[in-house]
């Protein structure tokens, strides 16, 4: 999966840092005390890239987002974006970009969807022509149709991200940021999200910025992926490159009909075992060693087990293989 | 230009939504209205005249002052911000390219709209047919009247930003609320008009921000030369000031606060 990127920087980020100062203890005897929610991260993203930004919770993900939007001002290092300095050019920044936070939303919730969609109209000043067009467009690969006159508080969480998507694109924004875009979504609606994003990316060019805990985000839309933890770059570069950093077995649970001892079969280790139940870290393909367990014993129920990116981050961090949980 | 009208748009249709709360709240008006009205006329039987108020001008200050109550809304209810603030969602409305404040200025402006004309305009007209009020006799002067209206509704949505823009730093504005909802409607001239004050205290309360969200424009509808400069236009000058005053003071607190202070939440 190769995509043209051009020279042109969308983000430019030079030794960024942000430090808060916490007052701590009783009133007259109180201690302050500087804590790095983000040090020294460097990072260069390009016109069309889609970069997956990871880090476990705590890592200073959403400082960092702040900052690229402009509601956090950092404390150290420089910042362009657009080729603006988002905390001092935050409102202007805003009219270019389209910024979308899982777990909130820009909709009015008392209004239909439709009326949402018409202020932004307004609030991005785009021509009424253009607006109509992009809706028509985006209603039609987002399937918005059946809801755009439901109030916003009565759309299921998977429609009200598709709304917030299209809310943050009538504009047709050259960087999207998205903060955990499939949080809470099932299967279906993130499916539908990373298509829509994929071709976002590949027809118009629009460079994505994204952060989730959801390694199907990142195996589906990230060619570059950038791990934060404890505020510092930890790593940078291919999905890959991270794979190869850090061995992340997929895991195999096998109810099997009758208790047995930890069972040995070729692509798989036995990790774990309760009861009848057994953890099989794989090293082959799951439906091969499937078969090899089931020739042998009877299996009651099966589920597979991917590696969650948490747990990669974290043993990329630690530098440990992750624990099958 | 154009998000601002369309903001304020969206205010008037939220609250119009609510029809029977703004038909509690004419009742609620109206009958705290009369209380007053009648404790007014029992002080004005024993003293025809307190510093240049006599009881046909307390009554109309008290209809005024029923008739801007949710108006101006310094008793109540905060705006939304406060909560947005508390809850970080204040965020999302960092990223509009539209300025913070212009924003809820708007939409508290449509707000304001709906309350005067489903809300005050009644409650003021049971005033006029239970009472005897002094009404302006000229189009020109309702027309001064409407426009000291209009900058109290400006005021008190400046005042009202102000309360909630200090959750920023102190994440809490209940404490603000405890003490500016006390003093607030004290200085307003709601619970008394300020003339009945002894001058001194009245001197007092005229120079806060809250004298013109009720006094100023009950006494611009009265015509009063207690106004600064002895006339209408003078009141309205000074409406205009503190206005303007208070939305710079927001505009400058708005900077600082999304340059300094952090957003709440991940």
């Amino acid at each position: 999966m190769t995509r043209a990127h051009s020279d042109e920087t969308v983000i430019e980020a030079v030794g960024l840092g942000r430090d808060f100062v916490l007052s701590e203890g009783p009133l007259l005897r109180r201690t302050r005390r500087t804590v790095s929610a983000v040090r020294d991260i460097d990072l260069t993203v390009r016109a069309g890239e889609i970069v997956g930004y990871l880090g476990p919770n705590g890592a200073g993900k959403s400082s960092t987002m702040k900052m690229l939007t402009g509601i956090l001002t950092p404390t150290a290092g420089r910042l362009r974006v657009l080729g603006m300095e988002p905390s001092r050019e935050r409102t202007r920044l805003a009219a270019r970009i389209g910024v979308v936070f899982g777990q909130r939303t820009t909709l009015w919730w008392d209004l239909p969807l439709k009326d949402s969609l018409e202020l932004t109209r307004h609030m991005y000043r785009v021509p009424a022509a253009d607006h109509a067009r992009r809706l028509a467009e985006l209603t039609e690969l987002l399937e918005l149709g059946p809801f755009l006159r439901t109030p916003v508080r009565q759309l299921s969480l998977g429609q009200r991200m598709r709304g917030d998507l299209t809310a943050a694109l009538l504009h047709g924004p050259r960087l999207l940021v998205l903060d955990e875009p499939t949080i809470g979504l099932d299967v279906v609606s993130k499916s539908t999200i990373r298509e829509f994003l994929l071709r976002l990316n590949a027809e118009e060019g629009t460079t994505i910025l994204l952060t989730t805990h959801d390694l199907g985000d990142v195996e589906r839309l990230c060619e570059r992926v950038v791990v934060i933890d404890h505020g510092s770059l930890a790593y940078d570069g291919g999905l890959d490159g991270l794979r190869a950093a850090v061995p992340t077995p997929r895991v195999l649970v096998v109810d099997l009909a009758e208790p047995a001892p930890p069972l040995e079969v070729a692509g798989a280790r036995c990790v774990r075992t309760e009861g009848p139940r057994q953890w099989l870290e794989l090293s082959d393909n799951p439906s091969v060693v499937i078969g090899r367990v089931a020739a042998g014993h009877d299996i009651a129920d099966l589920t597979l087990q991917e590696p969650d990116i948490e747990g990669v981050v974290a043993a990329l961090y630690r530098g440990t293989e992750p624990r099958p949980v | 230009m154009r998000v601002y009208p369309a903001v304020y748009i969206r205010g008037l249709r939220r609250y119009s939504t609510y029809r029977a709360a703004t038909l509690a709240g004419i009742f609620t008006n109206s009958v705290f209205g009369c209380i007053n009205a009648a404790v007014l006329l029992a002080l004005f039987s024993v003293r025809p005249e307190i510093n240049g108020y006599d009881a046909a001008d307390a009554v109309t200050q008290v209809f005024v002052c029923q008739g801007l109550i949710a108006t101006v809304a310094i008793m109540g209810p905060p705006l939304d911000l406060g909560e947005r603030i508390r809850s970080g969602a204040v965020g999302t409305d960092l990223l509009r390219p539209v300025p913070l404040l212009g924003w809820w200025l708007a939409e508290d402006l449509g707000r304001a709209t709906f309350s005067i004309a489903f809300r005050g305009v009644p409650t003021f007209l049971i005033g006029a047919l239970l009472f005897d009020l002094l009404l302006p006799t000229t189009f020109g002067h309702w027309t001064l009247f409407l426009a000291s209206v209009a900058l109290a509704a400006v005021i008190g949505f400046a005042l009202r930003y102000l309360y909630e823009l200090a959750g920023f730093w102190i994440l809490d504005t209940r404490g603000i609320w405890a003490i500016v909802g006390l003093v607030g409607p004290v200085a307003a001239g709601m619970l008394l008009p300020l003339p009945l004050f002894p001058p001194a205290a009245a001197d007092v309360l005229r120079a806060l921000p809250w004298a013109a969200t009720v006094q100023i424009p009950a006494e611009v509808m009265l015509g009063k030369e207690s106004l600064p400069g002895g006339t209408v236009a003078g009141g309205l000058a000074l409406q205009a000031a503190w206005a303007a005053a208070l939305l710079l003071l927001g505009a400058w607190l708005t900077s600082l606060a999304t340059r300094k202070v952090v957003v709440q939440g991940g």
